[in-house]
């Protein structure tokens, strides 16, 4: 299995670790990380969007600004919670295509890693030598 | 209970020129442990890119194996302080207990002390009926400025209990730590829709108006005390009505527990409901 980065500019990463509750599969949780820090790009982490939903934590905005003009690639739940989660706390994500939420609770470690590092993978046949 | 409102300072995890590689699997165990302890950390990579940061915490700890020590490191905008460590002679427990001694007891929220449990309303699909505000007895609804719904007060929000969810007829509330769908997100189904809207009237929840049903109770129990001066029967009464509100899954069992006495549940129920009549008259019945 070979992978290749996908040539689009890389958008930031956005990794949460829903570290509060264990509504995220452990698993897939570590694996994502993983596959993030062997993967050799820049990336940020954050403990539990909820948390800082709760909070009003003034990173929120930060990163939702930054996301409308460098895209974003969140690691976290439901795309409709994390959704409603930045807007809760007044600091709404950019509508459209910048923003692409992939789904920890339902997708597969290698689905989301793929998705985060904008890669896709392809299986490589391999010739036996005479 | 939300203890702090941001956290102390910024980790970032450098291996980038000036430092000397870290393994992955030593840069995976680093991380998760910071990130399971409540710390948020930014990786800047190799080639000297850093991914752009939220620095707004005002403070920045960078963690990096540094061959000649750590680096003393300025904000050009003087700003942010910054600080860094070497952790190159440092397990995964060493560089946590390096961490934590640099918070050195600042407050910040912390995995295991609560849970970030409160409801996050679908704008896309909320009505503005205020179902949520008159039926919650914990405050946790208000109106805005423009007589809008919001969560007002997260941490009246009791943990674990859903109800409210359960009440919308727009299946608009969530609630992201639920385990089930669409509470905890999922997009809603017309399944989803036909069902919500079924629990709508939730006078039909005991035969009549909830709150008139539970004002009878405790008068029916109140006669029955001062009969029977029996606390534990008048008690025992209240029970059986609530234990029926449990068994429609609508309330968990320690947050019964704690609800208040009838009268209060009724006084409180009209405050919300004239709340939300006079929040809906100010927007002209939008």
């Amino acid at each position: 299995m070979t992978t290749t980065n996908l040539s689009t500019p890389p958008r930031k990463i956005l990794y949460c670790r829903c570290a509060y509750a264990k509504v995220v599969p452990e698993d897939v949780k570590d694996d994502v990380l993983r596959e993030l820090c062997a993967s050799g790009q820049p990336f940020e982490t954050v403990s539990d969007l909820c948390e800082m939903s709760a909070a009003g934590d003034s990173r929120l905005d930060t990163i939702a600004r930054e996301s409308a003009e460098n895209g974003l690639r969140i690691a976290a739940c439901f795309p409709r919670a994390v959704r409603w989660l930045f807007h809760a706390a007044d600091s709404p994500l950019p509508e459209g295509e910048a923003v692409e939420i992939l789904n920890m609770r339902e997708r597969s470690a290698t689905e989301v890693a793929d998705g985060l590092l904008h890669r896709k993978r392809e299986e490589v046949q391999e010739v036996e030598a005479d | 209970m939300v203890l702090a409102d941001n956290i102390p300072f910024q980790v970032v995890f450098y291996d980038g020129d000036g430092s000397d590689s870290i393994t992955a699997e030593n840069r995976f165990a680093i991380l998760s442990r910071l990130l399971d302890k409540g710390y948020a950390v930014l990786r800047a990579a190799a080639g000297g890119n850093a991914a752009p940061a939220a620095v707004d915490a005002g403070r920045i700890l960078v963690l990096g194996a540094f061959p000649d020590g750590a680096p003393a490191l300025d904000d050009a905008a003087g700003e942010t302080a910054i600080e860094s460590l070497d952790i190159s002679a440092l397990d995964t427990d060493g560089v946590v207990d390096a961490v934590e001694n640099f918070r050195d007891g600042r407050a910040m929220n912390q995995p295991g002390q609560w849970k970030p449990w409160f409801p996050v309303i679908d704008f896309d699909r909320c009505t503005n009926c205020m179902q949520c505000l008159s039926f919650c007895l914990f405050d946790v609804y208000g109106v805005d400025a423009e007589n809008t719904i919001q969560v007002q007060n997260n941490d009246n929000c009791k943990t674990n209990c859903p109800a409210c969810s359960r009440v919308c007829p727009e299946v608009a509330i969530m609630f992201p730590k639920y385990a089930g769908g669409p509470i905890n997100g999922e997009l809603v189904s017309e399944t989803d829709l036909e069902r919500e809207k079924m629990k709508v009237d939730i006078s039909s929840l005991l035969g009549g108006d909830i709150y008139s049903r539970l004002r009878e109770r405790s008068e029916v129990a109140k006669s029955r005390f001062s009969k029977e001066r029996s606390a534990d029967k008048a008690l025992d009464e209240r029970k059986k009505c609530l234990i029926k509100l449990q068994g429609e899954g609508m309330i968990p069992a320690e947050v019964l527990a704690d609800l208040p006495s009838p009268e209060e549940i009724a006084r409180r129920a009209e405050e919300a409901a004239q709340k939300a009549r006079a929040a809906l008259a100010s927007r002209g019945g939008d």
